[in-house]
């Protein structure tokens, strides 16, 4: 087991990243780091091309937004598939599905689509990834309201501690239509996944230990970057990944539920 | 693994509140299934709807959090001298100590079902509606912690009708890795129009009481139900007799996201996983509390799974019939069933199954099993694909 008693750690070997104005890691490597600007434009969700094409046309936007930063953790990563735990963390399915739901069953007539209740589920996302990858291995959806990202990372380190196997964390929320938007307003679609393994490996981008804590919850420097943390819980994450972007080492407090923070140590691969 | 001791347990339901009524029911064969009369549905169907929900509004103090789910929650709550088990926990360890990891497949669903229905002229939600108390799933957590005064890490797993069970699993996880010393686990989840709909959308509702593992099944009846557990670490002083969780085995078919492996591959290797975890061989376990849902599809393909994995001996029932399907909350809700079993010393008997298939080759039983069973397994499979299996039993 790694980590000592109250303090966990896992090697993150790869991370994929969709949000607004960031297209995937490596672009958003560059803005963290300063050596792009940060534009905000809305998150271009792509189409999966990863289901067969019946549940291709049916899929939600919840479920390609998760797909996309999936996959690109996994791309070209030595990591099977199909034995691969993964934790979703979210504080909402998806959004636009519930909206729709809702207003069908405010009508006399509620003809509920078999289609639409099933895309409502929470897990809707995991379980379209273990069909997209094969992956028999057992998957977990958790929310912990603006903490899920947290809520989530403690998850899948808990996970490769006690499995010692490769765990995946796809972290993701979306935005309501109103008038739930006015009720949770969740600024754009913002997805993060980590590539977890339990023990130190070449090519890693670095160490991540974790306790918890009471701390003042990390802010981000730049006004721009500070209000996209805010814009979505997912984006919580933003302060650790700015460690992992700058290549730097250093603890980074993540927020998770009111009395509680997450103390996150980036330590990077020399 | 090391097992964990289970030092209070819960259980409401439409069989009444608490431990004591639910064992009454389940000795007596009594289902808890009434025709459908709840709010506006129009749907011909029964449900395991639990009395007297909305008669008491929350204490001012925790209002932000009305919802019939989190008023379920208090009810389940205040059965069984949980309330005074957690506060023996709090002084134990530490309220910081004590997680909270509940599962739940609708949370506040029905208010905001209600609240859609009153939307003003410019398409606003009445000023009454609180997202982060009843439509936000973590609701439940939230709730729980802040009745029971808890400070440990927390969370909501809703991964439809594995959520509660999985939560077993994590809880325990966290205990290993020295997290946390003791956790409140359970799942809660409530009648709503999303899910009575959903369902019979998908052709899945039963115009009868559902009829697990008969020939004729034809579905589900959707019920609600409050269940939690307290999980505590155990020291070297294991005492002969303690109840416990002794493993938990997780899966996903991969295969369809809305109907299981025809053969049951994903319960088969989660009922496998478990009895690994347990370290026990198939032969140790003495009951089956099975998922059981009463569709033609999971009650093929789950038998095939138990007979693959425990062979056709081992007795074992649904006991959906007497609940209903209560999604969310039905893993906890069983494994409080199981406990019952182990306690009371019996093994509930399934319901309304008046012909057995006889492509199901397990030992199902038809009247109660007086011999009360050492080590019970539950199965909790889900949308989705997933699969939970957990394994409860007194320490030898």
């Amino acid at each position: 087991m790694s980590g000592e008693r109250g303090r966990w750690a896992a090697e993150v070997a790869a991370i994929g990243l969709l949000g607004p104005g960031l297209s995937n890691w490596t672009q958003g490597r560059e803005v963290l780091r300063g050596s792009l600007p940060y534009h905000s434009q809305p998150t271009a969700i792509p189409t999966s091309t990863a289901l067969p094409p019946a549940e291709r046309r049916r899929a939600v936007r919840v479920v390609n937004l998760a797909m996309a930063v999936g996959f690109e953790a996994t791309a070209g990563q030595a990591a099977d598939l199909t034995d691969l735990p993964t934790v979703f963390a979210s504080s909402v399915a998806d959004t636009r599905t519930c909206d729709e739901l809702l207003r069908t069953l405010a009508t006399p007539e509620r003809s509920v689509s078999p289609t639409r209740f099933h895309n409502s589920v929470h897990n809707i996302a995991a379980g379209y990834w273990s069909i997209a990858t094969g992956d028999t291995a057992s998957y977990t959806m958790v929310c912990a309201h603006d903490g899920s990202f947290a809520a989530g990372l403690i998850e899948a380190l808990s996970l490769a501690a006690t499995t010692q196997k490769q765990v995946m964390l796809i972290t993701y929320d979306l935005d309501y239509p109103s008038p739930l938007r006015e009720q949770r307003p969740i600024a754009d679609a913002f997805a993060v996944a980590m590539l977890l393994r339990p023990k130190a490996a070449a090519g890693a981008i670095c160490q991540l230990e974790c306790a918890l804590g009471a701390q003042l919850v990390t802010k981000l420097n730049r006004p721009e970057l500070e209000s996209l943390r805010l814009s979505a819980p997912a984006a919580r994450c933003l302060p650790v990944l700015e460690l992992m972007a700058n290549g730097r080492e250093g603890s980074v407090s993540v927020e998770y539920l009111d009395s509680l923070s997450l103390a996150v140590t980036v330590k990077p691969w020399v | 693994m090391q097992p964990v001791a289970i030092t209070a347990i819960t259980a409401t339901s439409c069989l009444g509140a608490g431990l004591r009524a639910t064992s009454k029911a389940l000795r007596a064969q009594r289902s808890g299934l009434a025709p459908c009369n709840f709010e506006t549905v129009q749907l011909d169907t029964y449900i395991g709807q639990v009395p007297g929900i909305d008669e008491r509004s929350l204490p001012s103090e925790i209002s932000d959090y009305e919802c019939r789910n989190n008023r379920l929650a208090l009810l389940g709550l205040k059965q069984d001298g949980f309330m005074a088990a957690t506060a023996r926990a709090v002084d134990r360890y530490g309220a910081e100590r004590v997680g909270v990891f509940l599962g739940t497949s609708t949370a506040g669903m029905l208010e905001t079902e209600i609240a859609f229905r009153s939307l003003d002229a410019n398409g606003m939600l009445p000023a009454s509606f609180r997202y982060a108390g009843s439509l936000d799933f973590y609701s439940l957590a939230s709730f729980v912690r802040k009745v029971l005064s808890l400070q440990g890490p927390a969370a909501v797993v809703s991964t439809a009708c594995s959520s509660s069970a999985k939560v077993f699993g994590m809880a325990r996880r966290y205990m290993q890795l020295g997290i946390i010393d003791a956790a409140v686990v359970g799942g809660v989840d409530s009648l709503c129009l999303t899910t009575m709909y959903g369902f019979h959308s998908l052709q899945l509702t039963s115009p009868v009481q559902c009829r697990p593992f008969d020939k004729h099944r034809d579905g589900i009846s959707v019920g609600e139900a409050a269940a939690f557990a307290l999980l505590e670490v155990m020291g070297d002083s294991n005492v002969p007799g303690t109840l416990a969780l002794l493993g938990v085995g997780e899966t996903s078919d991969a295969h369809h996201i809305s109907s299981p492996h025809p053969e049951g591959a994903g319960a088969r290797s989660a009922m496998q996983a478990a009895l690994a975890d347990a370290g026990i061989p198939a032969s140790a376990v003495d009951y089956v509390n099975l998922h059981g849902t009463g569709t033609p599809s999971n009650d093929g393909a789950e038998s095939k799974a138990v007979e693959g994995v425990l062979g056709t001996e081992v007795p074992c029932s649904s006991t959906k019939g007497y609940t209903g399907h209560t999604l969310g909350a039905a893993g906890a809700l069983e494994i409080a069933i199981c406990a019952i079993a182990v306690s009371d010393g019996f093994m509930p008997s399934g319901l309304n199954c008046t012909l057995i298939d006889p492509e199901c080759r397990i030992n199902y039983l038809r009247s109660l099993g007086d011999a009360g069973p050492r080590v019970a397994l539950s199965n909790s499979l889900g949308f989705g694909g997933t699969n939970c299996s957990v394994v409860i039993g007194r320490l030898k």
